[in-house]
Formats: structure tokens, sequence, C-alpha cells
């Protein structure tokens, strides 16, 4: 094996059951073959579009150029549900639970971890822009060669001792977070023939309600991998692609120590009825 | 004060992918009370995909009311002290996709409503995350009156109701896809 097995947790597993619907050789396929796939869903999306279907501003659950996606996504329409009691408010987490040298993870080992040093700097805000204070926000990513510490990922790039790639902060008053970490590689993966993920970082955010629960991926500006990468364009719409790509800021960039980057996260909207006191809780 | 004025479009969701392993899980982190707590149960299933294949890379949350219905506002879910009840928790799914919470039964939050436990799904192939409900089988008058289920054709309605197993515990499997997949939620202003 010589790509890791992003997406293929368990080879033989996986693969043989997703090639079963699709066609046995979907892990040869090429790049081409996938890219064509992608930019066929898009080409009717944005035909929908302009026949004045809605705008998407979420990934599509059922994307087949994402091979794992076949037999893991619901093919029933989600059923729509008004929130009741426990779902209109989520579980609380405070210093008992997170410890501010958490949100640096170049400080978890004896030495300086190996790469492009950043700063990653945002808020956390609902759909009405209210903050969300004081709320878990959790980030796990690959080294700057591209690999991770988990025992599945086989791409035979180098662990860096110093870096496990695991963080966590709690939001601020005003909704903001901030993590200083390394720059993340891309790596390739099992979906198709020299399949790779453009360099990003896993974020795991909680709202006030439960049903703003999400978990997405952060980018960075100008990645050459995104027009190929299924994961990343099994969101239809451009606009809300851009949502997932952080800026790179200079005022964020600090003098001889770090590179900074901006990207503020926006949770579905709030379902609670507000009161004043919970406001300026 | 706001109510329900939805300005900004949410940030899309993308797939946990397969390498959670090393930074969601923690200690205890399934286990909502102690197993010697009084009253409490196990809640467990599998995750299925389309061809009833277990999912093995799946993590699961569930949150919750306590055993008289209140909702806890208390901290420490990350870091357990065997006794604070916080309401939530968190379960990888083993090898063979299956999960196990250790936790009590949630009371009802009002009068005469049917408990439920609220459950969000993310997997690896999983482009977004998936919410439904866990509803105990016992009260049968509540559970006939309960908008969400009343909403819902009998067969698809049982896919939200546990099992009660003869020793107290409660089984839930969750079907991603195909017979008797389960029903998902979508919320207003998501
Ligand atoms: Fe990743």
């Amino acid at each position: 094996m010589t790509a890791n097995t992003d997406e293929t947790f368990d080879e033989s597993h996986v693969i043989e059951n997703d090639s079963a619907v699709i066609d046995s050789d979907a892990a040869a396929d090429s790049q081409d073959f996938i890219t064509n796939q992608i930019n066929k869903i898009h080409d009717e999306y944005q035909q929908g579009k302009a026949e004045g279907r809605p705008e998407e501003t979420q990934p599509r659950i059922d994307f087949a150029p994402y091979r794992s996606s076949v037999l893991r996504h619901p093919t029933k329409d989600l059923h729509h549900a008004d929130p009741e009691t426990i779902e209109l408010w989520s579980p609380a987490f405070g210093h008992r639970d997170v410890h501010a040298l958490e949100a640096d993870l170049t400080i978890q080992h004896n030495g300086e971890p190996l790469g492009e040093r950043i700063v990653v700097r945002g808020k956390v805000l609902d759909g009405a822009g209210r903050p969300v204070r004081n709320q878990l926000v959790e980030i796990w990513q690959a080294n700057a060669a591209g690999r991770y510490i988990h025992k599945r990922d086989q791409h035979p790039a180098p662990i860096d001792p110093n870096f496990t790639g695991v963080g966590r902060c709690l939001t601020g008053d005003d909704g903001s977070y901030e993590f200083t970490t390394i720059k993340p590689a891309p790596y390739p993966w099992k979906n198709h023939h020299n399949a790779w993920r453009p360099a990003h970082i896993h974020f795991s955010l909680f709202g006030t309600d439960f049903t703003q629960r999400m978990i997405t991926q952060m980018y960075f500006p100008g990645d050459p991998l995104f027009s190929l990468d299924p994961i990343y364009q099994s969101i239809t719409d451009q606009q809300a692609r851009d949502r997932l790509v952080a800026t790179y800021d200079h005022n964020v960039t600090s003098h001889e120590w770090a590179t900074g980057y901006t990207w503020d996260i926006v949770l579905s909207g709030s379902n609670r009825t507000w009161m004043e006191d919970e406001d300026a809780e | 004060m706001t109510q329900n004025s939805t300005q900004l479009v949410a940030t899309p969701g993308q797939t946990i992918g397969p390498f959670y392993g090393y930074a969601l899980p923690y200690e205890k982190d399934s286990q909502l009370v102690h197993r010697a707590h009084a009253g409490s149960i196990r809640l467990h299933g599998v995750v299925y995909d389309g061809q009833g294949t277990p999912i093995p890379d799946a993590l699961l949350e569930i949150w919750q009311a306590d055993e008289t219905g209140v909702i806890s506002r208390e901290t420490g879910s990350l870091v357990r002290d065997d006794h604070t009840f916080t309401g939530f928790g968190r379960a990888a799914v083993d090898n063979e996709g299956h999960y196990t919470f250790t936790t009590v039964n949630p009371g009802a939050t009002q009068e005469g409503k049917a408990p439920f436990i609220s459950l969000v799904v993310f997997a690896r192939g999983l482009l977004n995350k998936l919410h439904t409900r866990i509803y105990l089988p016992e009260d049968t008058d509540a559970l006939a009156n309960d908008p969400l289920l009343s909403s819902l054709p009998e067969e698809r309605r049982k896919t939200l109701i546990a099992t009660r197993e003869a020793n107290g515990d409660l089984y839930f499997d969750i079907r991603l896809q195909g017979e008797n997949e389960t029903v998902f939620l979508s919320y207003p202003g998501a």
C-alpha cells in the first residue's frame, strides 16, 4: 500500500462494498473521470439554478464522485421537525473541560514541530449573527508532510514526533477562537487513481442549540487541488464552497513568528426564544 | 433581542473523514453516568450502510435530559467526575459498527411529552451530519401524541423508537440507507 487510507478505512471492506454498486474498477477511476463526473453534476446544478431552483448552501450527501458516499447517504428526504426541548439547548463546556494551552498545537511535545507555523483565528456566529459564546471548538489535521498520527494512515510521509495535530478551545464572549498550529500538507487517498486532498484542517463545532452541531473542514486560499477534490466539490455552489476557505490576513501574521489566517464560521439558525438575559449572559 | 431571524448563510459541513480517532474520542466519552450509578442503562446498537453492512468508522453523539426531565447546564462532559450529569456523550463505533453509551432513561421534559434522546451521526463517507431522535418505547400514549412521530407513516415511525431489552437496556440501530432507513431530521433555519 503506497497511498494512505483516508476514505478507505479498511480497504478490503470498503472498496469491495462501494465498488459492488458502481463498477468493479471504481477504485482505479482516473482523475479525469472523477472530474467529469463532478463537472456534470455542477452543470446540472447551474442549469437548475438558472431555471429558478434554490441555491444550495450545504454539500450534497448523495455525491457519487466521493465513492464512499454511495452507500452511506439516506435516500429519503430529511424529515422536517420542529426542534423541541433538549434540541433547543447544547451541552455546556467550561474550563474544567478545556485548558487554554490546548489551542496551541505547536507546544504539545518537547520540541518544535517542523513546517510553517500559522495562526488561524475567527468567530463562531449563529445564523442571526450572534456570537456563540463559551462553546467548544475541536480541530485535527495532518502534519507539514501530509501525515496523520493515526494507525490507519499509511501514507509514506514522515511522522513528526513533535506534532500530534489535535487542538481544542472555548470561544470567547465575542465568539472568537484562535489556534496556533502548523500548515498541513495535501495528502493522497484512495478514492480514485492519483487522488489528493487539498490541505485542510478538520473543525468540530457546537452552537447554542444541539441542532447547530456541525463538523466541517477549513481550506487554504488558492489550493490547486480544489477543482479535483470530490469532497470539497460535493458543495455544488461556488459561493458556498468559498465559505470553507480561510483568508490570508497580514494583520494576524506576526513579526518573525507566524503567518495568519482568518476564518469565520456561521452555524445554522438558533430556534430558541432568546431572552434579554441570555443574550447578555 | 432577536428571534429566529436568520440573516447569515450557514457554513457548509464536510465529512468527518477517517482520521478523527485520535482527536474526538476521550476518556469516558460514552459514559454519561458511571456504570454503578443507580438506574444506569446501556444504550447500544449498530450503524449500517445501504447494503446492511456495519459501518466501522462512524462517530455518534447523544444529548439528553436527566431522569427527571431536567436539561443539565453543568460543564464537565470532557473531564468526567463520575458524579455530575452533563447530558452529553460521544461514542466511536467499534470495528463491527457497534456503539455503546452508559446513561439513564431521560425523563419527559414536559408533562405528557414523549421522552427522547437527541442523536447526531457522523461517518467517513457521510458528507454532512445527520440528526435523529431515539424515543423510549414505554409511554405509548405520549408516543401516539408526539408531533414528529404522528407526522410519519407507521413503517418509518418505528425506526425512531428504541427497543427495551430484558435487562433494562435500550437497543437502537441506525441505518443510513436502504430498507428501514432511519428517519433523519432537518430543522428550520438549517
Ligand atoms: Fe483530513
